[in-house]
């Protein structure tokens, strides 16, 4: 059997072990998925080596990095809380230079003192070397941090800081590991201050350059889906290729590649999502998740193959041994270390537990990998041995911790991620916290985050939407409203059912009748609707108005699985025309870490409240002494006069 | 002077106690207050409304409001001040401390209840122990009424959609007949119990002083 084109058996390899992989959902959820796949790579890996007797597939590191790792971070960079963060900024930077440089040095430096303790017996690695080695094992993985902690849930704020961490630090591994690879080639003696200074400022030049180039390809991710109305088949299309393309540029000028893909997709999630038609959105998030769950696999089973090769098994018992020592020690006291400082300057410190969880979550991974085996074999000798000892260390962490890290939360009774989504009063409250703490800042005279929140969000209100939303998603923009649309619209169908479940069935059958229910929404509705405004020309060919109709509603499917098993065709009917004709609310996607479950909002409870509610008659159960209630002018109103007579 | 001083800092240590503010962030907040007060005892709401960067706060009212309000006091007197003095300025300000490392849970808890509190006060404004479709009405109408893509119309409907919310969750077996009066404390507890208020609802104090370089005066 001659297996040509790595990649495409492994997509084969990892359609086979995705549906293993389901089929036994019990398992997954006690061994994450990356580590049985860092398993069946074994497996895998063992048979080819049984049948050629050579290795022929290895991660190569030109593969993943500009093949596999691109999409994993587009994709979480695009779903990434932005407000979340944002708040947290400071710590996650403070952890991702501070953490990973003390993580380099320290494992650098102990490392080279046991050598020169004689505890590693006798191999060809000076200081310079192992500074090197150090810095490529320094990095906390966002393949393996999400792979891991997918399962585990563990509440926001942790989370954020850990993968923040791990995205962030890619500007700082990649400027040690160039700067000591240089100093390695220039040889001990020609290191000066002059360079060392060199290898400063490109951490800065790295960092932020990656960060602003990224910056600005979102902007112009963002521009484009503004002008794109007229080719909305090929939008989704554009975002894959210009996040690439910033991976891509961010490379060749010797930036943060990673920085540059995570800040496009940061920037440009809001306006993508808002300008972009819904199947357009849906599209985008969907394909991400496929590419990116693709690569994880992809990654994770080869890493599994990479082990079983002769060629590159040099053991050393100290080096080895000292290293996954030293790492995990290191990331514990460095984690202690910055948190203690850390938590004097934060609003609501990090308690124990999760700063235990935070040391033990710092997994090393692929990228680590990748590193090692980029090494110049020609100036590192002992090249096999770092690479070895690479793929033990992240064996241990993607298995050992990841096994372990669910237990460990549940052990510790860390603070879980809330998963309900927020009812509409407490959308309305967040709203009201956010500018009450702004007042409170401002009468104290202080300047502080909220203040800070305040003034980026005028701005970007005023400029930024105005250069990058479309006209239309402007207006559509307000999330309250949205929600509040959606809420409605259930009403209206209450509406519409119970009309012509009391036998107004000329409602559906009617043809004009069906002009005439638009017409009466339509002004009610006029402003915030210009896209079916336009559709008006359509209206005698129900068809087309619905392929035209590109906004659906989510409440809308769910209602109608409820529907279609409690009632019959009528109702599907008066539901079909709904859809056809009245304005819905965007989808609310919610963020989720996994990979696997993709969940649209729902929440069965809520669509069911809302059910209730519309089953009683409205305002009549809500009297509030002598209130001289003006029902608001909107669809609700019909729907209590109506029900008037019946209650 | 110097008596003066020795007394208003034998005052700032009872504040210390009543309020859980350090002395220095104290004395901050006492130069913020004669800023607003324009150095006298007492400010009244002409002084906070004249915070230029209030302006643009779509609740201000209710903020503002909100410090007259003697039910903030942690006292059981209902109605509003005319005009406050430090004391009262501090305690209100106290409802918006972060926690520390330090505090137990026994005290974030009554830290928590305080804010809920808070809440509740600004909402129900007639002082009934009640948030009735008026009284939020007021509050969600406010708070839409500075976003511009929202008319009043919309913003009402909204309060009645947030309170029929509220309505079906917690009084499920209500009769077609039967009367909603309004949001009670327990209630509004429940609704906010998910948002976490000890992390969100705070602001950091500072014990340098900063008044100098907010240039909101």
């Amino acid at each position: 059997m001659q297996w040509r084109d790595p990649t495409h058996s492994g997509y084969l390899f990892r359609l086979s072990t995705d549906y293993i992989i389901e089929a036994n959902h019990n398992v997954t959820n006690y061994i994450p998925e990356s580590a049985l796949l860092i398993c069946f790579g074994f497996i895998l890996g063992g048979i080819i080596w049984g049948a050629d007797k050579v290795q022929t597939f290895a991660l190569s590191p030109r593969v993943f990095f500009f093949y596999l790792l691109p999409q994993i971070i587009l994709d979480t960079g695009y779903s990434m809380p932005n407000k979340l963060f944002f708040t947290n900024l400071g710590g996650i930077l403070v952890y991702a230079i501070i953490g990973t440089c003390w993580n380099a040095a320290s494992l650098g430096l102990s490392l080279w003192g046991c050598h020169q303790g004689g505890a590693m017996g006798d191999i060809d690695i000076g200081l310079l070397q192992y500074l090197l080695f150090g810095s490529l094992m320094a990095a906390v993985d966002p393949v393996a941090v999400i792979a891991v902690f997918e399962q585990v849930h563990v509440n926001e704020v942790l989370f954020i800081m850990v993968f923040g961490e791990s995205l962030l630090n890619d500007g700082v591994t990649v400027v040690l590991f160039n700067v000591f690879d240089a100093f390695v080639s220039l040889g001990g003696g020609a290191i000066d201050a002059k360079e060392i200074i060199k290898g400063i400022v490109s951490f800065f030049v790295v960092a932020f350059g990656g960060s602003l180039l990224g910056f600005v390809f979102g902007l112009l991710v963002s521009l484009l889906t503004r002008c794109t109305k007229n080719i909305q088949i090929i939008e989704p299309g554009f975002i894959f290729v210009l996040g690439y393309l910033a991976y891509l540029t961010a490379e060749m000028l010797s930036l943060s590649s990673i920085l540059s893909i995570v800040f496009c997709g940061i920037c440009c999630q809001k306006y993508i999502n808002s300008n972009m038609n819904e199947n357009s959105v849906q599209t985008v998030r969907y394909a991400m998740k496929v590419f990116a769950n693709g690569s994880e696999t992809i990654i994770f089973v080869f890493l599994g193959i990479s082990a079983i090769d002769k060629t590159i098994w040099v053991w050393n018992t100290g080096f080895i041994l000292l290293t996954l020592l030293f790492i995990f020690v290191y990331r514990f006291i460095g984690v202690f270390f910055l948190t203690w400082i850390l938590n004097r300057y934060r609003l609501v410190p990090l308690d124990f537990v999760e700063q235990l969880i935070l040391g033990y979550g710092g997994l090393r991974g692929a990228v680590a990998y990748g590193l090692a085996a980029m090494l110049d074999e020609t100036k590192v000798k002992e090249k096999n041995l770092m690479v070895c000892t690479t793929l033990i260390v992240v064996y241990f962490t993607v298995i050992l911790q990841g096994v372990t890290m669910k237990p460990l939360v549940n052990w510790l009774k860390v603070k879980r991620a809330a998963i309900t989504e927020l009812t509409l009063i407490e959308k309305v409250q967040n709203r009201v916290f956010d500018h009450m703490l702004v007042a409170i800042e401002d009468i104290s005279g202080q300047i502080g985050h909220n203040y800070m929140r305040d003034k980026w969000r005028n701005f970007e209100e005023k400029w930024m939407s105005w250069l990058l939303l479309k006209p239309s998603a402007r207006k559509k923009q307000d999330h309250l409203f949205n929600v509040f649309h959606q809420l409605n619209l259930q009403d209206a169908m209450e509406y519409v059912t119970k009309g012509e479940r009391r036998g107004s069935l000329e409602f559906i059958r009617n043809e004009s009748a069906f002009i005439d229910f638009k017409k009466r929404f339509d002004e009610d509705f006029a402003d915030a609707m210009p896209d079916i405004m336009a559709d008006k020309a359509d209206e005698q060919d129900g068809a087309s108005a619905r392929r035209r109709d590109t906004i659906s509603s989510v409440s809308l499917e769910m209602h109608e699985q409820n529907m279609r098993g409690l009632r019959g065709a009528d109702e599907i009917n008066s539901h079909h025309l709904l859809q056809q004709h009245l304005y819905k609310g965007k989808k609310q996607h919610r963020h989720r870490y996994s990979r696997s479950h993709f969940d649209i909002n729902q929440d069965e409870n809520e669509v069911q409240e809302i059910f209730q509610r519309t089953m009683r008659s409205r305002l009549e159960s809500f009297k509030s002494g002598k209130m001289g209630v003006a029902p608001p002018k909107t669809i609700t109103k019909h729907t209590k006069r109506e029900q008037q007579p019946k209650v | 002077m110097g008596a003066k001083q020795t007394r208003s800092e034998h005052d700032h240590q009872d504040l210390v106690e009543k309020t859980g503010f350090s002395v220095e962030q104290i004395q901050n907040l006492h130069k913020r207050f004669q800023q607003l007060s324009g150095n006298e005892e007492t400010i009244s709401r002409e002084h906070l409304k004249n915070i230029p960067a209030l302006a643009n706060n779509p609740i201000r009212m209710q903020i503002i409001e909100a410090f007259f309000d003697k039910r903030n006091q942690h006292g059981n007197e209902l109605g509003s001040y005319e005009t406050i003095g430090f004391e009262e300025f501090l305690m209100v300000m106290s409802h918006f401390r972060p926690p520390t490392l330090r505090t137990t849970t026994e005290e974030k808890e009554t830290m928590r209840k305080e804010k809920v509190r808070f809440l509740f006060n600004m909402h129900d404004t007639d002082g009934d122990g009640k948030i009735t479709l008026a009284e939020y009405r007021k509050v969600v109408e406010e708070l839409l009424s500075k976003s511009g893509t929202i008319e009043q119309e919309a913003a009402r409907a909204i309060a009645d959609a947030a309170m029929l919310e509220v309505a079906s969750t917690n009084v499920p077996n209500m009769g077609p007949d039967d009367f909603y009066e309004g949001i009670t404390f327990e209630h509004f507890e429940q609704i906010l119990k998910d948002l976490e208020m000890e992390s969100r609802m705070h602001i950091r104090f500072l014990d340098v002083n900063t008044a100098k370089v907010h240039c909101g005066k």
